[in-house]
């Protein structure tokens, strides 16, 4: 495509647009040998004019496309108008050069190009073709379901284009993420990622999931609870996003597969504690993950989050409205529901993540997931280095929000 | 097993997919006879296959087996719905007392060296507690309490309490995904083939499908394998709903899950397709099943993946949607080439070519 010609662009806005076996009128006068070019650069105030205008430029863009796509079909029976240089031009070359012909009246052609050009490069910046081949490339390939998704669901692609993309700003800007640690997070091979839970909502798990996918490269496979995976468009994001259901069954494949295993082990313990109990970590279930991670031989890493409590300080809760509707609790936190949906805002606490060093669980031999005091044993290690960790991360925390 | 001249008796041959298994079996040359038994004659060509017209609800199957000096039973009429067969009362009796007699004439029989059971892996039900992937040990979460999936389960039973009482017999239960192909019809084809797609509001399950090619191979597979045991076979993969219906390229349209049922038997009422209990509660939740066994205990490959056989299945059906698709289509068209098999996710935002 290196050296495609330039070609003029189409007659939008103007009468006549041939009758499918002659070309128009306008479109005649664009037909090579009729065009003069034109520096690369038009005149200057155009783009600056289009920029400062860019919200009103970005939406031209798809109302310029059809008449692209429409001119298709003439374009292979006659071949004599090159039209809608916009979409030919070659890889590279951001500027463009267009024909001057004299406009009768309103905004001449070639300002609504320069307008649709500077907006392609706001979206999708100077190799705003081969973006825009690429975004198309992606959108094709969701339209027609041409990607792969794993046996648990996860769809890396929309992990990585959406939610990553949608959590990234919240866990580096909202809640300014500190990660320590992130080193102990083997680079491949299964490991078990053990957290403490809480936030009323569980937001901690998202934002661990972003913090891990950027300091280690790896995706964080979460295990949630069974209500994630009864309630429509949760368990649906829940599985596309890597998530599985918290079983041993599925703990034990995903980490025999190699996947890094996110579980926080409290459950709606942790999450739905009020608010005078923060830090103080619940029990950790059976100790199903400590059997799921022995039994595959992966270490363990404990993980302290300090900053989730206080994102919803969960001040009351309605018992009977909770069991009326399945869940295990409607929380009251001092701004929801007094604010409406305005109090579903999280506070802006400052984050810390400190990621411990792995406990091993391949020196046990392979009958140790079937002894239950060392279970409860490796239980209560990895639940007393969580706490320590989190009482030493609280000390050094100036403020809640800083 | 090293007989030479075998003779297989296929239950279930008045149906497409019992039809073409017993046609394929009569292929094999290790094979002597293939007898097709059903209440009602097969609508297509049988080939070499013998049919005799009988019901295994009665006790004349056991004079079949017996004066046929039949040696391997193929049992495939566990039907899904009750279709052609009239109502789910006789769906049940064909299904559970069909198996029950079949079974005490087998036992009855001294001839008798192999069982090969096609069974299904809705017999693991569909629910929210479910692993990702089931294993042959694994039972389903909630037991299935009427339908097909309790048939299957009491079935499976029978075939366990069998295989106990007769341990010389080579008893082979295969777990088959839901079949799919371009001839088959079923209550999830029937779904398939709705010019519009309803689909459970919020939710998105996988699937697993078996090409009725590979059904027939692993049929024939097990009658001269000779391996005892359950096994999940399903062709690799899997599919969520949204990626098969985009493959189609017929639209969806999500509905309420409480309302679904009931869409369900409108739709029954109507003739248009049939939103059984299992099948409301597979397109809701999904399931997956393990098939390492399959490959390695059983030792059986699928020819086709799951979106290969759902492709195929695809590409006889005319879309009924997709023109965003081949408007954005058009529109690439005029753009350069990009790398298709390097996803943009994976690289970073500021282009990989230029």
């Amino acid at each position: 495509m290196g050296d495609a010609e330039i070609i003029p662009i189409g007659t939008r806005g103007r009468p006549g647009r041939g009758t499918g076996t002659r070309p128009s009128a306008a479109a005649r006068g664009l037909a090579p040998g009729a065009r003069t070019p034109k520096p690369p650069e038009p005149e200057s105030p155009q783009p600056e004019q289009a920029e400062a205008k860019g919200t009103d430029a970005a939406p031209q863009a798809p109302f310029a496309e059809p008449p692209a796509t429409e001119s298709v079909i003439p374009l292979a029976s006659d071949t004599v108008i090159p039209l809608d240089g916009s979409l030919t031009t070659p890889v590279g070359t951001s500027q463009l050069t267009v024909t001057d012909r004299e406009a009768p009246g309103g905004i001449p052609v070639s300002d609504w190009l320069a307008a649709l050009q500077t907006a392609a490069r706001e979206v999708f910046g100077d190799q705003w073709e081969s973006q825009l081949a690429h975004f198309l490339a992606f959108l094709r390939r969701r339209l027609t379901g041409d990607y792969v998704v794993d046996e648990f669901g996860f769809d890396p692609e929309i992990t990585e284009r959406f939610f990553m993309a949608a959590l990234r700003p919240i866990a580096q800007k909202w809640f300014r993420i500190e990660v320590r640690g992130a080193e102990n997070i083997p680079a491949k091979g299964g490991a078990l990622i053990v957290s403490n839970h809480s936030g009323t909502i569980p937001v901690d798990a998202l934002m661990t999931m972003v913090s891990v996918r950027d300091h280690s490269d790896r995706y964080l496979r979460a295990l949630g609870a069974d209500l994630v995976f009864k309630m429509p468009f949760v368990s649906t994001m829940a599985r596309k996003g890597g998530a599985t259901l918290a079983c041993s069954e599925d703990a034990e494949r995903m980490l025999a597969g190699g996947e890094l295993v996110g579980v926080w082990p409290e459950g709606f313990k942790g999450i739905g504690k009020p608010y005078s109990q923060r830090y103080k970590l619940q029990r950790f279930g059976r100790g199903g993950f400590v059997s799921a991670a022995l039994r595959t031989q992966v270490p363990i890493i404990p993980l302290s989050v300090v900053g989730a409590e206080e994102i919803y300080p969960l001040v009351g809760n309605v018992p009977a409205l909770a069991r009326l509707l399945g869940v295990p609790y409607i929380p009251i936190t001092p701004f929801f529901p007094l604010l409406g949906p305005l109090g579903l805002v999280p506070l802006p606490s400052k984050w810390l993540l400190e990621f411990g060093e792995p406990i091993r669980t391949d020196e046990y031999d392979e009958h140790a997931a079937e002894d239950p005091m060392l279970v409860f044993n490796v239980t209560d290690q990895v639940r007393e280095t969580i706490q320590q960790t989190l009482y030493s991360l609280l000390m050094e925390r100036q403020s809640v929000f800083k | 097993m090293g007989m030479s001249g075998r003779t297989v008796l296929v239950t279930g041959v008045s149906r497409d997919l019992g039809r073409t298994c017993a046609r394929s079996l009569a292929n094999d040359p290790t094979v002597e006879r293939v007898i097709g038994v059903d209440v009602m004659p097969p609508r297509g060509d049988i080939g070499d296959v013998q049919f005799i017209r009988a019901d295994i609800r009665n006790p004349v199957i056991a004079k079949v087996i017996a004066r046929e000096d039949v040696d391997t039973v193929v049992h495939m009429s566990v039907i899904a719905t009750p279709g052609s067969a009239g109502a789910r009362g006789t769906m049940k009796e064909l299904n559970v007392i069909g198996t029950m007699q079949l079974l005490a004439a087998c036992q009855k029989a001294e001839s008798i060296r192999q069982l090969v059971v096609k069974s299904t892996t809705t017999v693991y039900g569909a629910s929210s507690g479910d692993p990702a992937m089931f294993t042959e040990d694994m039972e389903p979460r909630r037991p299935a309490r009427s339908g097909y999936a309790k048939d299957v389960a009491e079935v499976e039973a029978y075939v366990r309490g069998f295989a106990r009482r007769r341990p010389d017999v080579t008893v082979t239960t295969l777990r088959c995904a839901n079949v799919i192909g371009p001839r088959v019809v079923s209550p999830v084809t029937g779904y398939f083939r709705l010019p519009v797609i309803p689909t459970v509001l919020g939710f998105d399950p996988r699937l697993q499908f078996l090409h009725e090619h590979d059904l027939n191979r692993v049929l024939r597979h097990a009658v001269t394998a000779d391996v005892h045991g359950t096994f999940n076979v399903a062709g690799n993969g899997t599919l969520m709903l949204s990626q098969a219906l985009r493959r189609l390229q017929r639209p969806g349209v999500p509905v309420p899950g409480l309302a679904f049922g009931g869409l369900g038997s409108a739709l029954r009422s109507a003739r248009l397709g049939d939103l059984s209990p299992e099948l409301v509660a597979f397109l809701t939740y999904g399931r997956g099943v393990d098939t390492t066994r399959m490959h390695e205990e059983l030792g059986f490959e699928p020819r086709y993946s799951t979106a290969e056989a759902f492709g195929e299945f695809a590409a006889t059906l005319p879309p009924t949607g997709g023109r965003t698709e081949r408007l954005l289509a058009a529109v690439a068209e005029r753009l350069p080439e990009v790398d298709e098999d390097r996803p943009p996710a994976l690289t970073l935002a500021g282009g990989i070519d230029g």
